[in-house]
């Protein structure tokens, strides 16, 4: 019963926060909105005994990700006051009825089968020492693989990002 | 009284609506961004609800697929927002439909 209200509470963070990071008009406001929902998924992960994997969302989505956004808000600041209210309410649209179609074939199908109803295996747990041996052992090459991407991503975001050359700079 | 595995599902599905929704609705490259994130954590928290509720939960199978995924999105949000900062520079605009010419 407790981890039912639990479940119910964490999930309605997440489904609010995330239509309210989709809704509100002040960019600060949606990047702390889905601030919140990282956060609220976050909290089910800890509920599904994948620790782990819950305190590396958090430090990675609400302590990284969020931040990142925040800032690329406040660097592009200007670009959200143009257009009017009127030209953003017009594409909806657009995107509502294809979203609302997705999630109603995804919940259609889920319902439709019984196999899903069933309860958690018992005495689940992932130890971060069974981790670390797994990623050692079974998982290594996708490890470093991902250091390699990280790698290539952080090179690639700086190289993006820096300033081009003036082709008349004074001091060159 | 625990949660059923249909529930999570349910409410991964919801998410992933809401993101796909968002993605195609908003026309800012940053709430795009967003949108996208939500999807990815749409299918995080499958892998995770599945790894939980499946017959072999020791092989920590699901585990180790978001955990490489969520390193790939931190990847995918640090690439994405460059660009959309790029962009703007040369463009004054982080409007995706005003993005429509290359060699800007």
């Amino acid at each position: 019963m407790l981890n039912e209200i639990a479940f119910l509470l964490c999930a309605a963070l997440t489904l609010a926060g995330a239509v309210a990071a989709m809704m509100l008009r002040n960019l600060v406001h949606c990047a702390l909105c889905a601030a919140g929902a990282f956060a609220g998924l976050a909290a089910i992960y800890l509920q599904l005994d994948a620790e782990f994997v819950g305190f590396a969302q958090l430090l990675i989505y609400v302590g990284a990700i969020a931040i990142l956004i925040v800032f690329t808000v406040l660097l592009t600041r200007g670009a959200e006051i143009q257009p009017g209210a009127a030209s953003s309410a017009s594409s909806w649209w657009k995107g509502v009825p294809v979203g609302a179609l997705v999630l109603a074939c995804l919940i259609w199908s889920i319902m439709a089968s019984p196999s899903l109803v069933r309860l958690p295996s018992p005495n689940v747990h992932a130890p971060v020492k069974q981790i670390g041996e797994q990623l050692m052992n079974q998982f290594v090459m996708p490890l470093e693989t991902i250091g390699l991407l990280l790698t290539a991503a952080l090179l690639g975001a700086v190289v993006i990002g820096l300033r081009e050359p003036r082709t008349s700079e004074p001091n060159s | 009284m625990t949660p059923s595995l249909n529930q999570y599902l349910v409410l991964s599905a919801l998410l992933f609506g809401i993101g796909l929704a968002g993605a195609l609705a908003r026309r800012n490259a940053v709430l795009v961004l967003i949108g996208l994130e939500l999807m990815l954590n749409a299918a995080n928290l499958n892998f995770i609800a599945f790894w939980r509720f499946g017959p072999h939960p020791e092989k920590l199978m699901g585990l180790m697929f978001v955990l490489f995924s969520i390193a790939i999105a931190a990847g995918e949000a640090a690439l994405g927002l460059a660009l959309v900062i790029a962009i703007y520079r040369h463009r004054r605009t982080a409007q995706v439909d005003r993005f429509d010419s290359l060699k800007g």
